[in-house]
This record gives structure tokens, sequence and C-alpha cells, in this order.
């Protein structure tokens, strides 16, 4: 059991801190200097020993980035960033020659992760599944500020065909099939972030699973941000072929400090016919402290095609942390009988903004989606739940049904739904449901009258209002996840 | 076991609760009866601390200790139950989940260790029989859906689990019809014991009937102005509270 009493450990410990991944680790950082020029961009493809097809590409992301502005529309607020301010490049030192084994890591880097409770050993997880029986193993990909410096498990996946490798090692190892599907879901010109991204991606995942492949194992990245005034852009490609199948875990967290660290992710991916991503998230980055000082700005771009027939992907997102959010998991269902999903639960306390949702383009014949979205506002936070349901004329008999909820705690917070519909074939169908609630004070006095404190009372309240989502977790994220819904409204109520 | 001396309460600066006299002794059970607005849910939100309400004088102490100190949750810790006039929903959490925070709760408070799922799945199984509720009820969300007679008798089996020393029972037969006030009853009667107290507050005469009490006192406009046998009962029953006065006498 020793993966899963690492999980409980680890939310033990979460318990006792409101931040406890407020440390930062002393490791000397290998630094691009300040600014975003081509030479930077230049720089970081160099570093990376890339390909000349990708520095251009790189570049022509550059260029168009220039020309663009910032989005404005979202209901977050923040003073203007100055993109000049940042590193684009950060990897701790000892790793500058990519480790070949786990043995070659810095064991600071090493010691980082264990503090984190992410099981990176391979003998610690190997012993945990032979306890646990039915618990499925995680394989780990770390990456850290700029740089992945360990995949675990890659022998074992290697046997089934599957590839789970730190994205720059993929654009070495497998560029054919990183040039293929690169871009091919969120095009280099996508949006102000996206864009940025494409120009100054460092580090990130790759997922390939082979026709047929049933991934035996839930695959996992974990991200964070250690050097300061860095951005962190990773980059996450996860394709799975025909009839195949993976579940799949991101984990993000950030030490404390007060200027805020920006953090412009692109995740992409696809699925081929009868293929299905599970894809779920715990976003935990440090959110600020309770005046609104520092915390993560999270940008992110988050698009799964389901190209194929019967495809199917599936968000899950928990989101706990960041300053301010600005996502949008979404599906393009290209592929007919197509299926995609998106359960979300954001809390936002104190000043922490939250504007996150999703998209869901009906494009193939009976497609299916389902939006499950409950947003959570403490403090002085404000929520917004954004999501676009558009059907295209082709897509004969589409179907979607939302739900948003949205709960409330005292009385200076807001909660915001935002519902875009957009249906061009009459033969779809498309539900909407949303409510708003506060949590009584009746609801609080019945848990404290059977011996609960207040704080386990909201911690029990909110775990409910957010379980159609949580349980959609897979089962070691769920515990973790749980633990956090009640940790971010500490301090909440009273 | 429970001692109220000289209690007097507030809420929004109005004074409910005028000098409240009562001791309760181990395993008696004590009815409370009197008119709308007579502060009998008062009385049952003060002894299990709710916000809101203040004391502004006397005591009450709880098997040796001063209960107005303590959190409502401490109070419910050191075993004071409120069974709800109106229990509460709690979507998306179900009955197990919910009982097994607050007995672990509770279990802690206590100094013992706290129960794993196997343990306390086998516990609330036999005492959710006991009271002829079906595993169905116990893993539904928390009252949720559940009718007036099933959530009573879901407050009972919270009850059963957490055995308090003192439990308040806060007009229990309201909404109920007569099949489900046998079944609440029952439950309750299942409850008694030389160790626990109770106190039942009710309107009328029925209830009590079938939770037969020691003592039965008549609570009006803040006062205790009467107490007898479980006799006094039936005469209030035929009578009425016309003799108890308007709010003015008080």
């Amino acid at each position: 059991m020793a993966a899963t009493e690492q999980t409980v450990e680890q939310v033990r410990a979460v318990t006792e801190q409101k931040y406890k991944y407020g440390f930062t680790t002393e490791i000397e950082s290998d630094l691009a200097p300040k600014g975003l020029n081509e030479d930077i961009v230049r720089f970081i493809s160099a570093k990376k020993g890339e390909p000349e097809w990708l520095l251009e590409w790189r570049l022509q992301a550059y260029r168009h980035w220039l020309t663009m502005e910032e989005p404005t529309w979202a209901m977050v607020d923040f003073p203007k960033i100055d993109y000049q301010d940042s590193h684009y490049y950060a990897a701790p030192k000892a790793a500058k020659d990519k480790p070949k084994s786990l043995d070659e890591v810095d064991p600071e880097l090493l010691a980082t992760y264990e503090k984190l409770g992410i099981p990176l050993k391979e003998q610690a997880i190997l012993a945990g599944v032979e306890g646990a029986g039915e618990m499925p193993a995680v394989a780990v990909d770390a990456v850290f500020d700029s740089v992945s410096v360990a995949t675990t498990f890659k022998k074992k996946l290697e046997e089934k065909g599957i590839i789970f490798c730190s994205i720059s090692e993929a654009i070495r190892e497998h560029p054919e099939l990183v040039r293929k599907y690169m871009g091919s879901v969120v095009p280099y010109s996508d949006n102000y972030y996206a864009t940025l991204n494409c120009a100054v991606f460092t580090d990130g995942s790759f997922v390939y699973i082979p026709k047929g492949v049933r991934c035996p194992m839930e695959l996992s990245t974990y991200f964070r941000i250690n050097a300061s005034n860095t951005g962190q852009f990773e980059r996450t490609l996860i394709i799975a072929d025909e009839g195949s199948y993976v579940s799949y875990l991101e984990g993000c967290t950030a030490p404390m400090r007060d200027e805020n660290q920006l953090h412009a992710a692109v995740v992409e991916l696809v699925a081929m016919d009868d293929a299905t991503i599970k894809y779920s998230t715990v976003q935990n980055w440090y959110p600020g402290d309770e005046n609104g000082k520092g915390g993560i700005y999270n940008f992110v771009t988050k698009r799964g095609a389901c190209r194929g027939k019967n495809s199917k992907i599936s968000w899950t997102q928990v989101e706990t942390g960041s300053a301010i959010t600005w996502k949008y998991p979404s599906c393009i269902l290209q592929g007919d009988n197509s299926v995609g999903e998106f359960y979300s639960v954001a809390i936002t306390n104190n000043y922490q903004q939250a504007d996150t949702g999703t998209k869901m383009i009906h494009i193939g014949k009976n497609t299916r989606s389902t939006i499950v979205a409950k947003g959570i506002s403490a403090g002085k936070a404000q929520s917004t739940y954004r999501g676009l349901v558009r059907i295209l004329p082709k897509a004969e008999g589409a179907r979607n049904y939302t739900q948003c909820d949205s709960l409330l705690i005292g009385d200076k917070c807001g909660a915001h739904t935002v519902p875009y519909i957009e249906s061009r074939n009459r033969t779809a169908r498309v539900e909407h449901e949303a409510t708003t609630a506060k949590i009584s004070e009746d609801q609080l006095f019945y848990c404290r009258a059977r011996g609960l404190s207040e704080e386990d009372a909201v911690g029990l309240i909110v775990n409910g209002f957010c379980r159609e989502v949580l349980k959609e977790l897979p089962m070691e994220f769920a515990v973790e996840a749980q633990k956090l819904v009640a940790i971010s409204l500490e301090g909440s109520v009273g | 076991m429970l001692e109220i001396k000289n209690l007097h309460a507030t809420i929004d600066g109005k004074e409910i609760l005028k000098g409240i006299n009562l001791t309760i002794n181990p395993g008696e059970v004590h009815a409370i009866m009197g008119p709308n607005g007579s502060g009998k849910s008062t009385l049952s939100y003060v002894l299990s601390g709710r916000d809101g309400y203040e004391v502004t004088e006397g005591s009450v102490t709880f098997q040796g200790k001063d209960l107005l100190a303590m959190e409502a949750e401490e109070r419910a810790a050191e075993g004071v139950f409120l069974a709800f006039q109106y229990p509460v929903e709690i979507p998306g959490v179900s009955n197990t989940t919910f009982l097994k925070t607050a007995l672990n709760a509770v279990r802690k408070h206590k100094g013992l260790p706290e129960l794993d799922a196997m343990q306390f799945l086998k516990l609330i199984r036999a005492k959710a029989k006991a009271l002829n509720m079906n595993d169905d009820m116990i893993k539904r969300a928390v009252n949720v859906g559940f009718s007036g007679g099933e959530k009573k008798r879901n407050d009972i089996l919270q009850m059963a689990m957490l055995e308090p020393g003192f439990a308040i029972l806060d007009e229990t037969d309201s909404g109920l019809d007569i099949d489900a006030l046998k079944l609440v009853a029952d439950g309750v009667n299942s409850l008694r014991s030389p160790e626990r107290s109770m106190l039942v507050i009710t309107h009328y005469q029925r209830l009590l009937s079938y939770i037969v009490p020691d003592h039965v006192h008549v609570l009006a406009y803040g006062k205790i102005v009467r107490s007898g046998g479980k006799e006094l009962a039936l005469e209030l029953e035929a009578k009425g509270y016309a003799e108890f006065g308007s709010p003015e006498a008080a």
C-alpha cells in the first residue's frame, strides 16, 4: 500500500498547513536572460537541441504573437503583465545534461518531489503495487521549472509500445509523431497565451498509446515552478490511436512568492477511432495570500480533438489554486458518435479569481457532450463559468447537457454563469441547468450538533456539493482532492 | 446529570427564557410541554449551543462540566444530542460518510481510536436494522428525498450511533402520521437506558403515550410554571394551556 499510504501521508501533511508547498529548493538554476525576443526563442530552441522546423515554428508563433492583443473578455482583473520582466528558460543546473536514469537526478530535486508526495522512485511504487492489489500503478513525469527531470516506469510502458516521456525527448526520439500532431489541435495562432507558449515552451509531457492498447497504469505529470521570476510554459501532447485507452493525471504546485508568476501551458489531446482519453487535473498552484498578494496567473489552453468515430475525451478538473485561472478545456467532436465530457470544480477564496469552463464543438453526427461545472466562492473571490456549446450544421442528432451549480460562502464573493449556445442543426438537443445556493446556517449547525467542527462541516458540505465531479477522478486523486477542497476553504466561515 | 439553574436567554435582544430551573438525573425522561412561543425550541438550541442565542444569566452543568462554555461540537462530543424538529438536508453527502465523520470526531474527543470503514459499516448496519431502516437509507444523501418520518428515524439512527448521555428530542412528533410516530417512538424507547437521560419537547400529549416520561413540565412564556408526573400531560391535553396565562401576564 506504499503508494496509497504516501498519498494519505501527503494529505495529512497538507492539512497541517494552509499551503504547505510554499517551500523553495536551493538548486542552482541555469537561467536565460530576462526578456523576450527572437534571440531568446533561438536560445531556448538551441538549449534543447531542436530541429530546424521546430525553431521555424516557434519563430512563426513569436512573430504572430507580436501582432496579438491580450484578451480582456474574461471576468478577471489584474495589472498589466510586463512580458520583458520574466525569465523564459530556467533549468536546474544539474539537469542540464538530461539524466539517463533516476540515479543521476540531483538528490535535491528528488527530495523536493518527495516533499510533494510524488512517488517518483519506481521501487516505492512497485512495492506499493504489489501490496495494493487492485490499486493501479502511477507512472510519473516530473517537470521542475522548465525541464522534465524524470519519467518513471518507462520500460514497463515500452513493452506495450506506449511512449511516455518529456516532450523534449519526444522531439528528439519521435519527431515524426510530434511534427504530425503538435499544433494540430491548438494551432500556433490560436490565442494570445497559447501563441506565446508555442514560441517559448520549454518542456512538458508526451504520450502515445498505440492501436488497441489499454494503458495499464495511470500516467501522471507533476509540475512545479521553483525559480523566481520565471514563467512556466509546458506543452503536453497526448495521442490515443485507434481503440486505445489512457487515463492521465496532472498535478501542479508552486512555492509561495510575493510576485505573481505566469503559467501559460498548452495541452493537446488527439483521440482516433474508438479511443478514449481521460484527463484529470488537480490544480493547486499558490493562490496568493489573504490580501491577494502573489500567486500564479494560470492562463492555460487545453483542447482535445475527438478525430475518430466513437472516440471519447473526458476532462475532469479540480481548480483550487492560482491567483487567476483562465482555462477552458474543450472538445472538438469531429468523429461521428464521439463523446466529450467536462467535469469541473473551481474553488476560489480570498482574492482569487477564476474564469473557467469549456467549449464543446459538435461537428460529427450523433455527437454527445456533458458538462457539469461546480463553482464555489468564498471570501472576496469571484468565480465565473463560461461555456460554449456549438452545434454545426452537419451534427445530426447532437446532444448536450450542461449543469452549472454555484455555491457561495459569505456575502462578499460572487458567482457568474455565462453560457453561449449556438445550434445550427434542428435535430440537435441542448439542455442547460444552473443553480446558485449558499451554505445555510441550518446545515452548519446540524453538522456541529453531531460533533463536527465548523471547518470540517464546511469541507463536508462542499465535498457533497462537488461529489458528481470528484467521483470522476481516479481513486488516488480523489482522496487528495477532497482534502484540498476542504483546505482551500479554511478560514472562509466564522 | 444535567442541571439548569435560573437560565435566561435572549435572541436579538429579546428575552425568551426567563429563569429556567430543571434537574435531570441519569436515566430519567422529562417532557416539556407548552404553547407556541413559550421558548421550547429556544431551550433546545441554547442547550445544544446554536449561535445567535445569548445567555444573560444562569448556568447549565452537564456531568459536572459547564455546558455553556462549550462550542456546539464540543457539547455533541461530550454527549449532548439534539434530534431536530426539521432535520437538515445535505446533498451529495451520504449518511454513512456523515455519520462516520461525526462518530470519529466524537470518538477522538473521548480519546478512543477512530473506527475504520469495515468496523463502522458493521456497526451502522446493526443499528439501522434495530431501527427497521434498510441499507438503502443509510447509503442515501443525508435526509435528501426522505419523507418526514424517514428524516426523524434518520435522526434517531444518528443518536443510536453517537450514544449520547443526554438527548433532546425537539418536537419529534411534528409532521408524523401515527404509523411513523410509532416507529420513531419505538426507536427512542429502545435507546432508553439507566445511563441516558432525555428531554422530550412537544406540543401534544400524543407522543407521550408512546414515549412515557418520568416527569412532565409546562413551559410558558419563558418559565417552567408547573411540574408533575406523566398524568400532567393528560390533564393538559384535556384543559389546554389557557390557565397559564398570556405573554403579558408572565
